[in-house]
């Protein structure tokens, strides 16, 4: 299980280069990149270390090669599958961030039901009462179980927390940008 | 106290009753050695396998070994605790522990140890266990069995406290489970009270007394302060010499 | 239900409604009705005045006994590795396309269930198959098909040819066990002539140990229990003998009986028990019969009952008592539980049985083999016995040799006899591995079959799997490891979650989409089931997984991916019950299996 680590050498030239960073959301709630969010005025600090690329800060929809990629939210469909390969795909260090990517969290409590029974109970057509799931190709379809993403890529770093709030996100992310092997104070760890 | 009747944890003197196992002569004097299917007032069980030490060299529950004169204990090494983390990462995968759903979040002992810990992820593939729905039949106490960690202590605290043996283990390996005292299999047909010693045992979310869940907020419960390391509790004074 | 709450009354006055015989009601009220129904259930738990959790746990802990119901013919296929390599496998398909019933269900009609089962303890006859708790062995597509007729017609196992349930005792070596003649009553009555304290001298002269494996001096075992304070004791003799490969105990319960209740009589006198119980493994059902005959003869005899060989005060007698499915019971406390009517879960030691056991009386758990020793040492003396074998292990060990082998069957050697000789006589020829002592044991390599069997090189509780240059020795250790995760009791974490882990892990590897990752982490789950469990079981459990690794590395790479992480389960198939609800079969309604 050893963790790729960012080549901080002082005697390489790219020392001073800006880390790039990627974030997506899978099946979550936005609220590990709210926290994101909530390191407030320190995210002046951290634009200097670090250029965001894929993420639903900048909007950019595909991710090119990147240093770490953070992803929020656990594998419940197609979709969350592509884009979590596509972030390991490109990423040097991929970080699980938050309960539902560290453990299924909240989505995959339904993972003791049968997701055809599930959809067929969700689409029903209220006069007929019958069945009437969507077919759309555009629609991503549902895994039967929902997985947290290290049982779909491998993973190099996990932050508990649903979510984990704005200073823990501070302190580990620095860390690691730091060189550092990540540590998180008690206060700081919580799994809710 | 005489030499006589004391032994080292990590090279810490630690002095101890004739009776007490090394476990309770370590939390007696303060000294941690994570558990939980341990509790001051029951009888060892010895299964969750927290508390494993090595005593003269050889592994050990330290609930179960009777403390003796001049044991050298070994507890709070990195290759103990990577061996905790591991047992609580196969009882969290083994569950359904989603702690931000959970009403005993913040004051879980199963928690609280994987904090302790530092354990930062479950690590193993998750079982996603379906050991039946949410027993909610009784008016005062809810059952969760995907959430229950096998420590017995609900069995030992009905069976020996309350007198009512409201609880069994049943089934084998991966599939054990547990089972109450009621021809339908519903607790709410069984004499438990929310008021029974079994009630309030559970280190988990699995027996929950009703509507009285998240009344501490976030940043007041039992853990959210202080490690369980630093809130032993204490055990009671040895029933016999 | 009024005539089976009579039967069931009579079940319960024949073990005198007493709650300790609850496994072996639970098997009779069974062989009645077929399963542990609800109602059963509940009336047992009346008339046992016992909460109805209780039998639950216990029908649920033991996989012999049903809480729903099986078919009238209820097929269990020996799934040891052993089985497999004689083809057990393509055997059971053939009997459940033959029969219309997937594995582990009942046929619609209620007619026939098929599963499979841990070792039955016929690795040298097999393939082999329970059914209704008898014993088919030496399976061929032809008697499947046999079987198959005779279940459809609803022939009575009682009409079907006797020669199916024909087991041999197939032993081709001999020493001092089981080459020697016999005379019942001999060695008692020497016993009896040296007093107890003689008794446990000549024992202790004799250097002999216990033949289930730990390898435990039996005189300072018999000597402990003697010792301690109480007004019953007893001697249990083990007869669960489920450790896979091995079947020597099945040959000495079938054509020795006599020693062994012989030499249980001899500990009762040695250390003053007047209750002698076998625990018979559910397995060996069909050997009951003919066994509590013998020990008829026994008491006409007088060597058993009371005033044994005349002596005023000497009362020794024997019961049997039925397991019921449980690997986990053949380890002494998980035994004695069984025995008390509870799910067979190690208990805390100390204290050891030997000061607080059965009932929670001082009792001696001796294995079969131990006890037949027992005759041979009263017979020829102490002094005399310790002269075979080697210093540290005296006299002979019986060995089961199955697998790739000319001549499988019980083997006979002085201890200290070397590996290759074993293979030399059993006419084993390009053999890869030998795994001794079942499936928690060693796996050895041809490097390695210059070591001898003794406690102090090899240790054995008598299994000998045999195992060429054709066989696949992941799928060895494969196999292993998922009859720890189906044995495993569940007590302590380390083996309930460890051993379903580790067999995941394996098959994940199986199935191609293994990595250094994995070969990893069933290094790292060794270590803490070794090092963490509560009883032998989960600390061997990985031991063969451990060996295979070290000796035989290539099987496992031979099967790793090229790339360095794969999920263990197919995405695509992930999504098929989504793809049914909505009928997509488009591009985007499926997934590859890796990025």
């Amino acid at each position: 299980m050893q963790a790729p680590t960012l080549d901080r050498s002082p005697d390489t030239a790219e020392t001073t280069r800006k880390l790039r960073v990627a974030t997506a959301s899978l099946s979550g709630c936005f609220g590990c990149h709210m926290s994101l969010l909530d390191i407030d005025a320190r995210i002046t600090e951290l634009v200097k270390l670090v250029e965001f690329d894929r993420s639903p800060i900048t909007d950019i929809k595909t991710c090119g090669p990147c240093d770490i990629g953070l992803v929020e939210g656990a594998v419940a469909n197609s979709e969350n599958v592509h884009v979590l390969r596509e972030l390991r795909a490109n990423c040097q260090i991929l970080i699980a961030l938050g309960a539902c990517a560290v453990n299924g969290g909240l989505p995959a409590q339904r993972n003791h039901l049968d997701v055809g029974e599930m959809l067929e109970d969700v689409y029903r057509d209220i006069d007929e009462g019958l069945p009437c799931v969507p077919d759309d190709p555009e629609l991503p379809l549902l895994l039967d179980r929902v997985r947290p993403v290290n049982e779909v890529v491998r993973v190099d770093y996990f932050i508990p927390g649903c979510p984990p709030s704005g200073d823990t996100l501070w302190k580990y992310l620095t860390d690691l940008i730091g060189g550092r092997m990540p540590r998180l104070d008690y206060d700081l760890f919580r799994y809710d | 106290m005489s030499i006589r009747n004391s032994f080292t944890i990590d090279g810490e003197r630690v002095d101890f009753e004739p009776g007490q196992s090394i476990l309770q002569a370590a939390l007696a004097a303060g000294v941690f050695i994570p558990h939980l299917c341990f509790h001051p007032e029951f009888s060892a069980h010895g299964s969750c396998k927290l508390c494993t030490v090595v005593v003269n060299g050889r592994n050990g529950s330290a609930c179960t070994i009777a403390a003796m004169p001049g044991q050298e204990v070994r507890s709070d090494t990195p290759e103990l605790n990577q061996r905790r983390r591991m047992l609580l990462q196969m009882l969290f995968v083994e569950g359904n522990h989603f702690c931000p759903g959970c009403e005993k979040s913040g004051n879980c002992k199963l928690q609280a140890m994987a904090y302790e810990l530092e354990m930062f992820n479950d690590h193993f593939q998750h079982f996603f266990p379906d050991r039946g729905p949410v027993d909610a039949s009784h008016p005062e106490v809810m059952l969760d069995r995907n959430r229950c960690i096998q420590c017995e202590l609900c069995v030992r605290a009905s069976r020996d406290i309350d007198g009512k043996e409201v609880f069994s283990l049943a089934g084998r390996g991966p599939a054990s489970h547990l089972v109450v005292n009621a021809a339908s299999g519903l607790l709410g047909d069984t004499p438990f009270a929310a008021t029974d010693k079994a009630a309030e045992v559970c280190p988990v979310g699995a027996i929950m007394v009703k509507r009285v869940g998240f009344t501490a907020p976030i940043g007041r419960r039992k853990y959210d302060g202080a490690s369980i390391r630093d809130q032993i509790e204490h055990p009671a004074p040895a029933q016999e010499g | 239900m009024q005539g089976l709450d009579d039967t069931l009354g009579q079940i319960l006055t024949a073990h005198r409604k007493d709650p300790r015989r609850l496994v072996q009601i639970l098997r009779a009220a069974q062989s009645e009705a077929g399963w542990i129904s609800p109602e059963i259930a509940a009336f047992l738990a009346d008339e046992l005045c016992m909460p109805i959790s209780r039998i639950h746990a216990v029908v649920q802990f033991y996989a012999f006994l049903y809480d729903r119901p099986v078919g009238r013919y209820r097929v269990l296929f020996s799934d040891n590795i052993i089985d497999r390599m004689l083809g057990s496998v393509a055997l059971r398909q053939h009997m459940q396309r033959r029969m219309k019933v997937g594995r582990g269900a009942v046929s619609a009609d209620g007619l026939v269930s098929i599963d499979t089962t841990s070792c039955t303890g016929m690795g040298d006859q097999g393939p082999a198959l329970m059914i209704n708790n008898r014993q088919i062995v030496r399976l061929t597509t032809r008697r499947i098909d046999e079987i198959c007729d005779l279940m459809r017609d609803g022939a009575p196992l009682e009409d079907w040819p006797s020669h199916y349930f024909t087991i041999s005792d197939r032993i081709r070596r001999a020493e001092s066990l089981l080459g020697t003649s016999y005379v019942p009553g001999k060695a008692l009555a020497q016993a009896i002539e040296l007093g107890p304290q003689g008794v446990l001298d000549d024992l202790r002269r004799s250097n002999l140990r216990g033949r289930g494996g730990a390898g435990f001096t039996t005189a300072m075992k018999w000597e402990l229990c003697a010792e301690a304070e109480a007004e019953t004791r007893y001697i249990i003799c083990n007869a669960d003998e489920g450790e896979p490969g091995t079947f020597k105990d099945r040959v000495l319960l079938n054509s020795f009986a006599e020693r062994i209740f012989e030499g249980m009589a001899i500990g009762g006198y040695a250390i003053g028990a007047r209750h002698g119980v076998i625990y018979l493994r559910g397995e060996y059902d069909y050997l009951r019969a003919p066994l509590e005959m013998k020990l008829a003869a026994m008491r006409q005899r007088g060597l058993l009952g009371t005033n044994v060989l005349g002596v005023p005060g000497f009362d020794f007698d024997i019961e049997i008592q039925m397991g019921a499915g449980a690997y986990i019971c053949g380890e002494e406390t998980a035994l004695i539980e069984s025995l008390e009517g509870k799910p067979g879960r190690p208990r805390i030691r100390p204290p050891f049985p030997v000061t607080r056991g059965y009932n929670d009386m001082p009792s001696v758990v001796n294995n079969v083999e131990t006890l037949c020793k027992v005759v041979e040492v009263m017979r020829i003396g102490g002094r005399a016995y310790a002269l075979l074998g080697t210093k540290q292990s005296t006299g002979s060990k019986l060995i089961s040799v199955s697998g790739d082998v000319a001549r499988p069957g019980v083997y006979e050697y002085p201890f200290g006899v070397r590996i290759q000789t074993v293979l030399d006589d059993c006419g084993a020829t390009d053999v890869a591995a030998v795994q001794i002592s079942g499936a928690g044991g060693m796996t050895l390599a041809p490097h390695e079959f210059g070591r001898r069997i003794a406690f102090e090189d090899v240790p054995t509780s008598g299994a000998f799997m045999v195992f060429n240059r054709s066989r696949d020795m992941f799928e060895v250790a494969r196999n292993f490891m998922h009859f720890f995760a189906h044995e495993s009791c569940g007590f302590c974490t380390p083996c309930r979650v460890g051993c379903a882990l580790s067999a995941s892990i394996m098959d994940k590897i199986a199935a191609g989409l293994g990595a250094q990752y994995e070969l990893n982490e069933l290094t790292r789950l060794g270590a803490v089931m070794r090092t963490s469990s509560h009883c032998g079981l989960g600390q061997t459990a990985g031991n063969a997984v451990a060996d295979t690794l070290q000796k035989f590395r290539p099987d496992y790479e031979r099967r790793l991916m090229a790339g360095d992480f794969a999920p263990a389960f197919d995405l695509d198939a992930a999504l098929e019950r989504a793809r049914q609800v909505t009928s997509r079969e488009d591009a985007q309604a499926h997934l590859e299996g890796v990025a």
